[in-house]
């Protein structure tokens, strides 16, 4: 069943350098109780697709130029901010990167577990309080009683990214957004927050959508990938064929400048060249300039999103032909 | 096999306020306590470990950007914790650091050139044609175009002025590079240029590096041998072949284990359970007593409650701290 579909969404920021745009017609959906990965570097528009869906940019200077967000059948789009409030925390739920600055410095963060509760349920004081002990323990906070007092600037960064989840679940959302959970995090705290949110999933089924720039957070958790660069959508496939079989030039790239623990490498594939300014993006395909395959068509217009598979597509004029590569 | 570097006994306290107002009370922070390590000329020697376990305040304390509480580093014969400044600045030349932010490392008022040039005048050298000669040449040897000299660090991204700390860190000639962490900051696919580069450097110029990082697949693929440390404490050392395929301490295993696989047809949630981590490392102001693993060790017995494990060599070329080895 489709839980959140997007739909030529397109995102536009009005700057000095007048409007440019973060996000390009990108379209996915997702099903209940799924996890999609969308991997990209800065820049590649994943953040502000986030943030679009939750209705979270202030417009202006954002700007929904095209494209709707539907979620359970409603238009996020079009609601009001009064009515979206009521979506975020049972329906949509999101946590950030930075758990520092995200948690408010001043209030314990029990009062900020329940504060979310309150917002959303009428519930007693008493309610109120064992329900979010019971979010704090599900999240593996060490004598999650004793901690309900505690400031967020007395948790480590692990810790404090448990309490950033507690407060997401706390409602039971339906779908819940993790925009780089555990970029900040060492290899050892981001291998227990990846398996809590894993197990988090299998315990409410809710749908999941994470954000990242690491393949090996991707590999650990995805379904299904999507990939994107400057802004657009390049390719999108479920996890297992995106490792096996990438089309696009830059997926390709991005799977093998990283080095595995597994293989021995003389040499690391480099991508050439820096990400493009979002004021200065290249005409045409936007990797074309990085791209170890481009030939003078590729500057010729955007390549569109093509479906090599029901379940595979990207955008590459050349990836008929690269696939038997 | 010559030692560039050998250090013994090395430890670092930093005092922190602890309360108190008309007495302040101070306690002391062991950032790296009793460390021995040897570099080997032309080698590179991986760091790893999570943040807070002392990594980059080893690698400082190695170059003597900041001076250690006790022991000794014999840096190419000399004994340089014994040195004064001017005898100092004498041997910074063969020693130098490439720092993790490429935004926050670069004065941002100085012109490229400018900043590459800075370490030779320092050193003596006069701002002529020479010495421009000079830093032109650094600047290809980096990668960058010679027009960029008159460019300030903010037109650039963040793997181009990583290229511009890595020259004027080179600009020298140093033996030695300390790099602490020179990838981390950048977009994964810039990454590999730069890690590429400094490969490439290397080889050209004879260098011996130091290269700190929380990425193990980095310092696999760039490193000789790896050290792993710990709250302060190196706990294991051997090459990367040994210490990636067969791993004696539990926490060097564990943080083999926690790294995301490659392929989703490894995935790992469940099978690695025994070997995941809980808990937090703890705080380097009061570290646990005996083995400081032991509060998350899955296999902790008594004697590691009480006892230091000592560092023994199990076999040739290898270091472990550990009770349950030996």
């Amino acid at each position: 069943m489709t839980l959140l579909s997007v739909t030529n969404l397109t995102t536009a920021f009005r700057t000095s350098r007048g409007e440019i745009t973060a996000v390009e017609n990108v379209s996915f959906s997702l099903d209940a109780g799924e996890i999609l990965g969308i991997v990209g570097e800065s820049g590649s528009g994943k953040s502000v697709t986030a943030l679009t869906i939750m209705g979270l940019l202030p417009q202006p200077p954002a700007r929904v130029a095209s494209g709707e967000v539907r979620f359970d059948g409603q238009v996020l789009t079009r609601l009001s901010d009064a009515r979206m409030q009521r979506i975020r925390g049972p329906g949509i739920a999101m946590v950030f990167q930075e758990p520092m600055t995200s948690l408010n410095p001043v209030f314990s963060i029990g009062e900020q577990v329940m504060e979310t509760l309150r917002a959303h349920e009428r519930l007693s004081q008493r309610a109120l309080y064992d329900r979010s002990l019971e979010m704090l323990e599900k999240v593996g906070i060490p004598s999650a009683a004793r901690r309900m007092g505690d400031y967020p600037h007395q948790l480590s960064g692990g810790q404090r990214q448990r309490v950033m989840l507690a407060i997401a679940l706390a409602c039971r959302p339906r779908l819940l957004i993790a925009d780089e959970p555990t970029t900040a995090l060492d290899v050892t705290i981001q291998a227990q927050i990846l398996d809590l949110m894993m197990d988090l999933r299998d315990e409410f089924g809710m749908a999941i959508i994470v954000i990242t720039h690491n393949m090996g957070v991707v590999a650990e958790t995805a379904d299904r990938v999507l990939v994107m660069y400057a802004g657009r959508m390049v390719e999108e496939a479920p996890v297992a064929r995106l490792f096996d079989k990438p089309l696009h030039p830059y997926t390709r790239g991005l799977l093998e400048c990283v080095p595995s623990l597994g293989q021995d490498h003389d040499r690391l594939v480099a991508i050439p060249g820096a990400l493009p300014d979002p004021a200065r993006r290249p005409s045409g395909c936007r990797y074309a300039p990085r791209c170890a395959y481009a030939i003078p068509a590729c500057s010729a217009g955007i390549p569109p999103l093509e479906a090599f598979d029901p379940n595979h597509t990207a955008a590459c004029i050349r990836a008929a032909e690269l696939a038997g590569t | 096999m010559t030692k560039l570097i050998e250090a013994t006994g090395l430890t670092k306290h930093f005092l922190v306020h602890a309360g108190g107002f008309l007495h302040r009370n101070t306690i002391s922070l062991r950032a790296v306590d009793d460390v021995a390590i040897d570099i080997v000329t032309g080698e590179t020697l991986g760091l790893v470990g999570e943040s807070g376990c002392g990594k980059s305040t080893l690698g400082r304390l190695l170059i003597r950007l900041i001076p250690p509480t006790a022991g000794q580093i014999h840096f190419d014969g000399t004994d340089i914790t014994q040195l004064g400044a001017a005898a100092l600045r004498e041997k910074r030349r063969s020693m130098q650091i490439i720092f993790q932010d490429p935004y926050g490392a670069l004065n941002p008022r100085m012109s490229v050139e400018d900043i590459i040039m800075e370490p030779l005048l320092i050193h003596g050298a006069r701002a002529g044609a020479e010495t421009r000669g000079r830093v032109a040449a650094m600047l290809e040897l980096v990668g960058l175009p010679p027009r960029v000299r008159d460019r300030f660090p903010h037109e650039f991204s963040g793997g181009q002025r990583q290229r511009i700390g890595i020259a004027r860190a080179l600009v020298l000639h140093p033996k030695f590079v300390v790099c602490d962490e020179p990838v981390s900051a950048l977009d994964v696919s810039v990454q590999a240029q730069i890690v590429n580069l400094l490969q490439d450097l290397q080889r050209e110029l004879g260098l011996t590096y130091l290269f700190i990082a929380h990425d193990l697949g980095v310092v696999k693929h760039i490193s000789n041998r790896v050290a792993v440390m710990y709250l302060g404490k190196i706990v294991e050392v051997a090459d990367k072949q040994t210490l990636y395929t067969d791993p004696l301490h539990p926490y060097t295993k564990a943080l083999i284990a926690a790294v995301p696989v490659a392929h989703p047809a490894q995935r790992s949630r469940g099978r690695k359970e025994q070997e995941r981590l809980t808990g937090d490392i703890p705080s380097a102001l009061h570290p646990p007593s005996g083995c400081r693993f032991h509060t998350r060790c899955p296999h902790a017995m008594p004697v590691c409650r009480e006892q230091e494990p000592r560092i023994i060599e199990p076999a040739p070329g290898r270091q472990v701290a550990c009770h349950l080895i030996g």
